[in-house]
Formats: structure tokens, C-alpha cells, sequence
């Protein structure tokens, strides 16, 4: 009975309890101020929150880098709470993007004019300049149609409405569309912004983070601070959960994040043949270079029962081969070439089991 | 009269077997008031389904147990109809991609709007949102992967997602990077022993532990497997003393045939049978990327060391080609056509690189 959908579209959103609120969302970036390591962004953003005049704009950088939170916080700014929801349309891949359907909400959107009001309830002064703002977020997942006939919507109500389309793909979105947009590229976090905004969100959860703990949380998650917020929640989520609670470890984050341990990638090294040296720098010795192609089969099936996902155990293998000391550049390079031809296939949809057996089996070879 | 596997099936957390860890983990989680989206990865018959089944029981309680079967009709962009069958709880929902086909985003978008949009109207339930369990999640479309993205930030309050999946390896970044990953390994050879051992005791029957190591050799890692032969086998041989004679499924029995053919002879006639007992195989809806592997290992297993990482090289690669292109068929036969010519100059003793231009 509850799939029975509601005449009204209420949606409640912010009713969470705050204290179940994914921190993703309770930390992000009220006003761009608060968006960090996009320096560049935030003074050009700044300046249009003053002039009231914002071009069509189109950002774009990978995941987890502010983009939505960036728009969504101008918007904020520019019309305050009580205008928002007349002001600005966010749609997004979830939403049917079929061009008719855009077509009709931006037109129902675009045609009511609300009186802008601008002292909020909050009691603050928005500017709320004369036009709507548009958001289409993940934008490069409309189709070439879709964006072709975007062109002539946005032209048709580009007298009162601001489009900003977000995508991780700039090359994605069609050059006549982009042409008319303001571009903005959105960097990767660097190390230092990460570990400021991650030692905030602790501190003001009180949950206690180790140093190295911040330094794996940022390690495994390459620049996207949604990835690293999310697996601190899920670790703090898990530590707090046992009785009594336990300190987060190093150890919890790779859990999270589906990294494989480093045994067990070191032991399938070690059967393909490459010498595995510890911290001690002694060459560790449990087993060795498997004999034939039985003894690598083996080992493959072994890792495939664990679950370990093929991708992330290539990856893996990978980091391990290519900096590692005693290995020729050119086994190395043989190697890099058939982990890249195996991320392909995988990409193509083959079969995990088959690839990884196949790097597995040439590696051994060029290693013999 | 269910089978064991079903029979047997673990209903909460505590009565799981193995990987105690993970129970206890799912445990506090569903206590926490603070349950992530997850995302339960491992390979088949580790327990995932079963795992996220108690989960839901452990959230909910008893309730989510009574399943009911909807017929849905959803509307695609054409405006098809789409008539599918529901499997849902007063407190979850469940969804199989492959029942959708190419329309999985419009089905998968049109759920989770709505239930996004409702409140969970039982007062006495105990959590306020509602789970939706997406099965098979690796392969849910990219369409349909982008589609869950920001929905799966904007309606947390209301409802949380489970994914279950054979691996991450086909799952965009972005919906990885949403959820908790839970890896399900397969069972080792002493956790499986004490889940048959559990069955042949609830059973009133002795099974001899190595009758039990036998089953578990065949299964490799698949307790479901494990549990259907031991219920087989025992419905053959009620004492399952001696040696027991695992029956292989006939698709494989047929597998092993085709790789004794193309080790015996290596003949364009030889290739026109091969191709008719492929036929025979798809229309009985035998995967062909199973086909392929199953044929591949016993072919392993007949020839020489030096040979054996060639013929699984090819494999892979017609395995990926199959995927990308449209016709089975092609590749499979491809695939023998190569391995008959590389076992040709492996025998003959020459090599054929002179004539390859
Ligand atoms: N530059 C940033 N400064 C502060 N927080 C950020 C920044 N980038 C990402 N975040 C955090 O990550 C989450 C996701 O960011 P979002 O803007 O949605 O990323 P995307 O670029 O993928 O749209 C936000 O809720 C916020 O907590
Ligand atoms: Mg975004």
C-alpha cells in the first residue's frame, strides 16, 4: 500500500534528526565561503553576489569536489530561504530528463514571476536578483538530443532564467551548449584542505581521529571529499556501534572503502613472482613463485571466493609493480600493458575471473 | 515440502553460521538509529541475499518477513506498458533489474520516487524509513546507476538502499562512494562443514565428515550448491557411505563433451559439430560466458603445461568480444578455431608464425 504515490508532492526534507543526518549533508557548505580549496571559484562567485548579474554557467570537475554545493549555496545566498524554492530548479539524472518533460517543468517554472521579498524571515537581506536559476545537475548524462534542444530553452528564457548545468565530463556536454556558459573547473581537494575540513567534521562530532587515521581517509579517497566523509560516518558508525566503543583504525577505513589488505595482495604478488620486500627490508619468505599453471589458478580462484573485487585487486597489483625496486622498466611495462588492456575489458562487462587469471598468468610470465 | 536450502535458511543474524564479524556488525548498525546505504558484495552462493534477509528482520522485526507479490504497470518514455511483478514488505521493497530489461532506470526511478515521497504510515514500526533492496545490482545500466546518485543524498530520510551485487568492479564510483560496503566472502571448507553438519543433525541423520568434505570440493565456495547436492545425494544414497557419485548438471556433463571433442580432433567437420552442440546449449539458455568457461577449464585440464595459459588467454578474450558484439555464436566458434589451430602446431611441432602474415 505505501507504493501508492501521494497526490501531494511533499516531499519532507529536512525533518532528519540531525543527529542520523549523513554527514555529507549536515557538512555541506552553507554559503561559498565554506567551500574549500576552490579559492579561485568562490572570488569570481563572490563577485557576482553583488552585482546581480550571473552568466549561464557550467561546472565541471570530478566527484565529490563542491560543484553541487557550491551552486546550491550561491542560490542560497542570492535568494534566501523563503525564495528558494520559486527561485531555483534543480533537476538531475534522477529526474526523467526526456526533453519534453525539461522542456515543460523549465516553462512552468520560467513563467510565474514571484514578487521577490527581500528581507527573509531569517530577518537578512537577500539580493534577490531578477531572474531564476536553473540547476541540471550531472548534466552529462543527458542525451546529445537533450542537450541540442537545450540550446534554443535557454535562449528562449534567457531574459529571466540563469542555467548551470554540473557534470564530471566537460567533454560530455555538446560545444554549443557549453559555448554559452561560464566555465568553471573544480580541482580535486588537495591533501591539506581535506585533512582541515575532516579534522573539523571530528572535532565537532567528538569523535576522536587519529592523524594517521585522516591521512588513510584521504589516501583512499583521491580528492573526493564525499567519499572521505562518507567512510569516516561508516567507520565513527562502526566504532561507536561496539561495546565498549573502539578507537576508528586505519584498518576500519580500508575495510570501508573495499580496499584489499596488503597480505593478502603481497601473497598473490609473491605467486606471480614478484619479491615482496617488507618494512624491515628483508625479502619475506612464505611460499614463493608458484610452479606452473595450476599453482596460479589456485591462487585466483582463492582471491575470487574472498569476493575481492577484480578492479581494486588490479589495481592494487598494479601500485605494487610499477615503484617496486628490483623489477626491469620492462617487465614493468609489460605488465602496466596488460592490466590496462584487462581495465578495458572489464569495463566492456567480461567476465573478473577470466581477466584476472589472464593478468595473472602473464605477469608470471614476464616475471619467469 | 521446501528444500533444505530454503528450509534451513538462517531468518536473523544470530542464527548465521559463519563470518561472525559481519553479523555483529550489522547488528549494531540496525541498533544505531544512523543505517547506511549498503552495498553487499561476494560471489554466489556466499550468503548475501540471506545476510541482507536478517538484516531487514533485525530492523524491522518479524514484519519484513511477510512478503507479498504486486503486479506494477510502469509507463517507459515510449509509452510502453511495463508490467512487473513486486515482491515487497510493509517495510521494504525489492527489485531485480533483469525483470525490466533496457527500462530498468524508468522502473527503478518511478519506486524510489514514490517511496521517497511517503512516509511510513505504520505507527508502530520501528524505523521511519523504508529499505529498498536492489538485486543483481552489477548489472543495473549506467543509465540507471547515474539515475540513483543524487537520489540516493536527497531522500535518505526516508528511505535507505541496499544493493546486492557479485562484485563492485561494475558499479560507477559515485553510487560506491554512497554506500557501506559489505563483502560476503564464500564460506571456507571447515564453515561450510558446519552448515551441512547443522542441516544433516536438524535432518535426524549422520553425515560422515567426509562424504560432507566431498560435497564441499564440488561446491567451490557456493553453499547453495553444497546444500542441494547433500539433499540430492542423500534422497540417492540414504546412508552416504562409499564413494559418492556427485551428480554433475547435464549442461556440464555436455560442456565436458564439446572440450573432449576439440582435444580429439582438430577438423573443419569437427568444428561444424562443435557448433551444433553450442546451439543446443544457448537454447537451453545456458549462459554463454558459463559455456565458455566450463569448456575452457576441461580443455585446461587435457593439454599440455605449455598450452594451458594460451587457451585461457583466448577465452578471455572471445569472453569480452561475446560481451561487446551480438552474436554468441561467433566467438564461441572463433574461440575453437583458435584453440584446434594452436593444439594443430603444438602437436605437429612447428610454428605458425611464419604463415600469419
Ligand atoms: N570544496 C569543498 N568544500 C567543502 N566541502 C566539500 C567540498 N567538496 C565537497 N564537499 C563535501 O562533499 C559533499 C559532496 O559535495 P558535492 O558538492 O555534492 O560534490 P559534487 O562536486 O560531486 O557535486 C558535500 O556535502 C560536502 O560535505
Ligand atoms: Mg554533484
Amino acid at each position: 500500500m505505501f507504493l501508492k504515490p501521494q497526490t501531494t508532492k511533499a516531499a519532507p526534507k529536512h525533518t532528519v534528526d540531525p543527529a542520523n543526518q549523513p554527514w555529507v549533508e549536515k557538512y555541506r557548505p552553507k554559503t561559498i565561503d565554506d567551500v574549500s580549496a576552490q579559492e579561485h571559484i568562490v572570488a569570481v562567485l563572490q563577485k557576482t553576489l553583488t552585482s546581480s548579474n550571473l552568466p549561464h554557467m557550467l561546472f565541471y570537475g570530478p566527484p565529490g569536489t563542491g560543484k553541487t554545493s557550491t551552486i546550491l549555496a550561491l542560490s542560497r545566498q542570492l535568494f534566501g530561504p523563503d525564495n528558494f524554492r520559486n527561485r531555483v530548479l534543480e533537476l538531475n539524472a534522477s529526474d526523467e530528463r526526456g526533453i519534453a518533460i525539461v522542456r515543460d517543468k523549465i516553462k512552468n517554472f520560467a513563467r510565474q514571476t514571484p514578487r521577490a521579498q527581500t528581507v527573509a524571515s531569517d530577518g537578512k537581506v537577500y539580493p534577490c536578483p531578477p531572474y531564476k536559476i536553473i540547476i541540471l545537475d550531472e548534466a552529462d548524462s543527458m542525451t546529445q538530443d537533450a542537450q541540442s534542444a537545450l540550446r534554443r530553452i535557454m535562449e528562449t528564457h534567457a531574459r529571466i532564467t540563469r542555467f548551470c548545468l554540473v557534470c564530471n565530463y566537460v567533454t560530455r556536454i555538446i560545444e554549443p551548449l557549453a559555448s554559452r556558459c561560464s566555465k568553471f573547473r573544480f580541482k580535486p581537494l588537495d591533501t591539506s584542505s581535506t585533512s582541515l575540513r575532516l579534522q573539523h567534521i571530528s572535532s565537532t562530532e567528538q569523535i576522536p581521529v587519529s592523524l594517521p587515521v585522516i591521512d588513510t581517509l584521504i589516501s583512499v579517497s583521491g580528492g573526493d571529499l564525499r567519499r572521505a566523509i562518507t567512510y569516516l560516518q561508516s567507520a565513527s558508525r562502526l566504532s561507536s556501534s561496539t561495546s565498549p566503543p573502539t578507537e576508528i583504525t586505519s584498518q576500519d577505513i580500508h575495510e570501508i572503502a573495499g580496499v584489499i589488505p596488503n597480505p593478502v595482495i603481497n601473497s598473490f604478488a609473491k605467486v606471480l613472482g614478484v619479491d615482496i620486500i617488507d618494512d624491515s627490508g628483508m625479502d619475506v619468505d612464505d611460499g614463493g613463485r608458484a610452479k606452473g599453471f595450476d599453482a596460479v589458478r589456485g591462487k585466483v580462484k582463492e582471491l575470487m571466493r574472498e569476493g575481492y573485487s577484480a578492479s581494486q585487486l588490479l589495481s592494487q597489483l598494479h601500485d605494487l609493480i610499477v615503484p617496486h625496486p628490483t623489477l626491469s622498466a620492462r617487465q614493468k611495462s609489460q605488465c602496466a600493458m596488460v592490466i590496462a588492456e584487462a581495465d578495458k575489458a572489464l569495463c566492456d562487462g567480461a567476465d573478473e575471473e577470466l581477466w584476472v587469471l589472464e593478468v595473472a598468468l602473464k605477469v608470471h610470465k614476464f616475471l619467469a | 515440502m521446501s528444500l533444505w536450502v530454503d528450509k534451513y535458511r538462517p531468518r536473523s543474524l544470530d542464527d548465521l553460521h559463519y563470518h561472525a564479524g559481519l553479523s555483529a556488525r550489522l547488528r549494531s548498525l540496525a541498533a544505531s538509529g544512523d543505517f547506511p546505504h549498503m552495498l553487499f558484495y561476494g560471489p554466489s552462493g556466499a550468503g548475501k541475499k540471506t545476510r541482507i534477509t536478517c538484516t531487514l528482520r533485525q530492523l524491522f522485526g518479524p514484519g519484513a518477513e511477510k512478503l507479498k507479490i504486486d503486479q506494477r504497470v510502469f509507463m517507459t518514455p515510449t509509452k510502453r506498458k511495463l508490467d512487473v511483478n513486486i515482491v515487497q514488505s510493509n517495510f521494504h521493497i525489492e527489485i531485480t533489474p533483469s525483470d525490466v530489461g533496457i527500462y530498468d532506470r524508468v522502473v527503478i526511478q518511478e519506486i524510489l520516487k514514490e517511496i521517497a515521497q511517503t512516509q511510513q504510515v505504520d505507527l508502530n514500526a520501528r524505523q521511519r524509513f523504508k529499505v529498498v533492496i536492489i538485486n543483481e545490482a552489477d548489472s543495473l545500466s549506467r543509465d540507471a546507476q547515474a539515475a540513483l546518485r543524487r537520489t540516493m543524498e536527497k531522500y535518505m530520510s526516508n528511505m535507505r538502499i541496499i544493493l546486492c551485487a557479485n562484485s563492485t568492479s561494475k558499479l560507477i564510483a559515485p553510487i560506491k562512494s554512497r554506500c557501506l560496503l559489505m563483502r560476503v566472502a564464500a564460506p571456507n571448507t571447515a564453515e561450510m562443514q558446519t552448515c551441512l553438519q547443522y542441516v544433516a543433525k536438524r535432518e535426524k541423520f549422520d553425515l560422515p565428515p567426509e562424504a560432507a568434505e566431498e560435497i564441499i570440493q564440488d561446491a567451490n565456495g557456493n553453499l547453495r550448491k553444497a546444500l542441494l547436492v547433500l539433499e540430492a545425494l542423500k534422497m540417492q544414497s540414504p546412508d552416504l557411505t562409499g564413494p559418492l557419485a556427485i551428480a554433475k548438471p547435464d549442461w556440464e556433463t555436455y560442456c565436458n563433451k564439446v572440450a573432449d571433442m576439440i582435444v580429439q580432433e582438430q577438423t573443419p567437420s569437427r568444428v561444424m559439430e562443435v557448433r551444433a552442440k553450442f546451439y543446443e546449449l544457448l537454447s537451453h539458455c545456458i549462459p554463454p560466458t558459463v559455456i565458455l568457461k566450463t569448456v575452457a577449464e576441461r580443455v585446461v585440464e587435457r593439454v599440455d603445461e605449455s598450452l594451458k595459459a594460451d587457451v585461457m588467454h583466448w577465452a578471455a578474450i572471445y569472453e569480452v568480444r561475446m560481451r561487446v558484439g551480438s552474436k554468441k555464436i561467433f566467438h564461441l566458434e572463433a574461440w575453437v578455431v583458435k584453440i584446434m589451430s594452436l593444439y594443430k602446431q603444438f602437436v605437429f611441432g612447428f610454428s605458425m608464425d611464419d604463415f600469419e602474415a
